[in-house]
């Protein structure tokens, strides 16, 4: 939402050294445009401006938590309108076909789906802005309580599919670069590419069926709970975590690989390499930092990718996850339980891009200290 | 005749006769030994069972949004929790699907089966220790039968007018007769809970077999063994173990590695396959679940008899079977009962393919243009490629079927029963009365058909109230006679269960009444080391 708009501010928007790359326009855009919408800007136009002219990069973060706010309560408002153009409500879609009309009648009253859409929302909307996501229709669980079970093994997941795929795929990139158009650069390719075209379900189910059923070594269903011990743990998530690893790889390889090279064919790399510089460090000291910005911002796709996009492996492997409670939820219209699904999710985008953003600006010494 | 081979049937599954002496009475009753050789085999299945251990089953159909309340339980996950930890006052005969005495000991009708009087058993203790009261059991049945009631048994309970209790006796009175109210009090929603589970709904306390030891809704449920259960012919194993596992390759990867010792729903498609594992024994019961494809007769194209016939002479019943559902089931003959109903009438003529009868009849209705039939993958499995078998069985008569695939979301809501040509499913009732009545009566909520016929509403009610069997019999033949040669039903093929164990697994029942031997699996089995 940002793309658009003149970049009036005094942050460089050329000439930075991943100028190629869409997103730097974007990346430091962000701090100079004043946003009329954001309530901070109303304090003081000069103060604001001069606060992110000396300190572009708390600015940013100043603004983007602001706005962030701002667009969770969009997206409760489009989850809530988006439940309401479903067909079919709580009552019906519950009882399925076993529904019957005084049932259904009850259920409606017991949960005033018979007042109107935007009264309902207001209700949960003042609940949600005390904490409180209220109970789920269906179960009568509290969603907080709920949530945070799956919601950490969610993350459970995600960090052990992130801490083995992201230095991997950094690593086998820098790696292609150096064996580039030779052997070891081809089989990172082709393999790579392999596992990212082959559906993440049907990778899953090869390595259900060799390492699960035919060699018996890997624990299957991969279920975890609460009486669990860690190393238990860790058995039942091996084969989710090489299936997202396998999935993920790919594209954050490929972007790193794309990314080191495009810089390595600047004026400033040959002028290391006629220094005579070694291969690898050329790359890890002056190639990766100017490449980090659209790398990062690669891996923070995939990191949002791995807690909330990951809902096929959670079935094929019955793991409990976030992903699988949001469905059942929205199969049943259960708006409590959806909302706080959606809240949580579109919170890790938010988060995540917002990072990497920072981590661009903080890797790359023109963007950190702007003229 | 039959009532007695029933009782003798109860009395081998109460372990009271053994199979000399029942097979003497059996004979002395005129009862032809074959027919008893299978009742007997049923329950002589259940001989020495070994006791300990730990089972775990891999189900389909539990949701993050399951309720741990008996009154809302709808998957197959929750049916299967709901008979591990509960008992009903009474529960029906795996194979003749007769009622059999629960936690109601013995029950009597009045001439007019309008009032019935239940006795309640004695010594009944439930988990939390507190003994069973015939209060207990009073508030149970008002929780499911109150106005403001959410229960899924709602719809069954609604013809009883006044529960009460005479001493320590239940009597029950309804609204009119009926004679199958014993089979009402079999449905899984109805588990005896303390005070009727009015203070605590969701505590899952009962009588059953199995005490919960943990539950994550959408995840996983375990059990211990009450060793307090008031019967010791079920509950063999130590601890139950259920895990929600939604995605088919998944449960079948976990029951061929061994990881599980009992899934349900196996796809009649890959059925095959798992059948050469030589670890797995698929296990199938035939049932009164059926896949239909259902006219509204009031609606225009579908008012007109000639067309229903044509649209049902069309139907290849005997390729639906064998494509649709691997061979695991049987061909319908467009009336929602089979030879599993007590009371079945017998000799009514197999209706079968016939694309010049269906070409007469399509002539004769005078409809022109492409009729539409709405259909999902949610109707029942494979309702998608069984609409395109149909349209192609139908165009040998020269009739054009458009078939229109509907989201899967909503279909219960926006397609079925209210679109007047869609496919969709039943799963059995415990009666033929309970079966016409939930779907085939004018006033009924889900008269999918729109078959609205006051003579046939008189049959059945008078059905309904009739004591004498054969009288009663011959009324459900004229029943069936209407539905298969005037109604908008159309009824291909009744669906087997299809479930798979380890051969580890001993005793399962094949039980008429539902999938997963009735549900009753994990307090039927025992694991044979």
């Amino acid at each position: 939402m940002m793309e658009s708009g003149p970049m009036t501010g005094p942050v460089p928007t050329d000439g930075t050294a991943d100028g190629a790359h869409p997103r730097s326009a974007d990346l430091s855009g962000v701090p100079a445009k004043p946003n009329p919408a954001e309530a901070k800007g109303e304090i003081d136009g000069t103060f604001w401006r001069r606060f992110t002219f000396r300190r572009p990069l708390a600015a940013l973060i100043l603004q983007r938590l602001g706005l962030s706010v701002g667009l969770l309560f969009a997206v409760s408002l489009m989850i809530s309108g988006g439940i309401e153009a479903l067909p079919g409500d709580f009552a019906t879609t519950y009882l399925g076909q076993s529904a019957t009309p005084q049932a259904v009648e009850n259920i409606r009253k017991d949960l005033g789906l018979d007042k109107p859409w935007s009264e309902r929302y207001l209700s949960w909307l003042g609940g949600a802005v005390q904490g409180d996501f209220g109970t789920s229709w269906a179960s009568k669980n509290s969603v907080g309580e709920q949530i945070g079970k799956r919601l950490g093994n969610s993350l459970f997941l995600a960090f052990f599919a992130a801490i083995v795929s992201v230095p991997l795929a950094v690593g086998l990139g820098m790696l292609a670069v150096q064996f580039r158009n030779r052997l070891p650069d081809k089989i990172i390719n082709v393999v790579s590419l392999a596992a990212i075209s082959l559906p993440e379900f049907f990778v899953g189910y090869l390595l259900i069926m060799f390492f699960a059923v035919k060699f018996g070594v890997a624990t299957f269903p991969a279920t975890v709970y609460d009486s669990m011990s860690l190393t238990e743990r860790l058995s039942a998530i091996a084969l989710p975590v090489a299936t997202l690893v396998l999935v993920v790889l790919a594209h954050m390889m490929r972007m790193t690989r794309a990314a080191i090279l495009n810089v390595m064919s600047s004026a400033y790399v040959e002028t290391a390499e006629l220094k005579g510089l070694g291969m690898f460090r050329i790359i890890a000291r002056h190639a990766a930092p100017n490449a980090v910005a659209p790398v990062i911002n690669v891996i923070a796709l995939n990191l949002a990718y791995l807690v909330v996009g990951v809902v096929v492996v959670e079935v094929v492997f019955v793991y409990p996850g976030m992903g699988q409670y949001m469905v059942d939820a929205v199969t049943v219209r259960d708006m409590p339980v959806v909302q706080a699904c959606g809240l949580i999710f579109a919170a890790f985008y938010i988060f995540l891009n917002m990072a990497a953003d920072i981590i661009a600006i903080l890797a790359n010494p023109r963007l950190r200290h702007p003229r | 005749m039959s009532d007695y081979k029933d009782y003798l049937t109860r009395q081998v599954m109460l372990g009271k006769m053994n199979r000399r002496e029942f097979l003497g009475r059996a004979a002395a009753a005129g009862i032809l030994a074959s027919t008893a050789g299978t009742l007997f085999a049923t329950s002589a299945e259940a001989q020495e069972p070994k006791r300990g251990g730990h089972l775990k089953l891999g189900l389909e159909g539990a949701a993050a949004t399951d309720s741990k309340d008996p009154a809302k339980a709808l998957s197959q996950f929750m049916f299967v929790v709901g008979r591990n930890w509960g008992d009903m006052l009474v529960e029906s005969h795996p194979t003749s699907g007769a009622p059999v005495p629960a936690l109601a000991e013995s029950w009597e009708p009045s001439a007019d089966a309008s009032t019935w009087t239940f006795a309640i058993r004695k010594g009944v203790k439930f988990h939390d220790g507190k003994e069973l009261t015939i209060d207990d059991v009073i508030k149970t049945l008002q929780r499911h039968t109150d106005e403001k009631s959410e229960s899924g048994a709602l719809g069954v309970m609604k013809s009883i007018k006044e529960i009460k209790a005479d001493g320590d006796k239940l009597v029950l009175t309804l609204t009119e007769g009926n004679a199958d109210l014993p089979l009402l009090l079999t449905d899984y929603h109805l588990i005896i809970q303390p005070n009727g589970g009015l203070d605590a709904p969701d505590a899952m306390i009962g009588t059953g077999p199995y005490k919960v030891a943990s539950f994550e809704p959408g995840v996983r449920a375990t059990f211990e063994r009450n060793a307090d259960d008031w019967r010791t012919d079920r509950g063999f194993v130590d601890s139950v173990e259920l895990i929600a596992m939604n995605d088919a390759t998944a449960r079948i990867a976990a029951l061929s590695s061994g990881q599980v010792h009992f899934i349900n729903r196996v796809d009649p498609k890959t059925v095959n396959l798992l059948k050469k594992a030589p670890t797995v024994e698929i296990l199938n019961t035939s049932g009164r679940g059926h896949y239909v494809f259902i006219m509204h007769c009031n609606t225009a194209p579908f008012d007109n008899n000639d067309l229903r016939m044509a649209l049902k002479y069309s139907m290849d019943r005997e390729t639906m079977v064998e494509r649709i559902l691997g061979g695991y089931g049987k061909v319908g003959n467009d009336f929602p009962i089979n030879d599993t109903y007590a009371l079945f009438p017998e000799g009514i003529e197999q209706r079968a393919y016939d694309p010049d009868k269906a070409a007469f009849h399509y002539k004769k209705s005078g409809h022109s243009g492409p009729v539409l039939l709405r259909t999902s993958d949610v109707a029942f499995p494979g309702a998608v490629d069984a609409a395109v078998l149909y349209q192609e069985s139908a165009k040998k008569a020269g009739i054009e079927i458009e078939v229109k695939r509907e989201p899967g979301d909503g279909y219960w809501t926006n397609v079925w029963n209210v679109q007047p040509f869609s496919t969709s499913y039943w799963g059995g009732r415990p009666t033929q009365d309970q079966m016409y009545s939930t779907a085939y009566l004018s006033t009924a909520d889900w008269n999918d058909t729109r078959f609205l016929r006051p003579d046939f509403d008189k049959i059945l009610l008078e059905a309904r109230a009739e004591l004498d069997e054969a009288k009663r019999k011959d009324m459900y033949r004229t029943m069936a006679t209407m539905v298969r040669d005037e109604g908008g039903l159309i009824l291909p093929m009744f669906n087997d269960f299809v479930n798979a164990s380890t051969k580890q697994v001993k005793g399962f029942v094949h039980d008429i009444g539902n999938d997963m031997s009735n549900g009753y699996v994990a307090t039927r089995v025992w694991l044979d080391a």
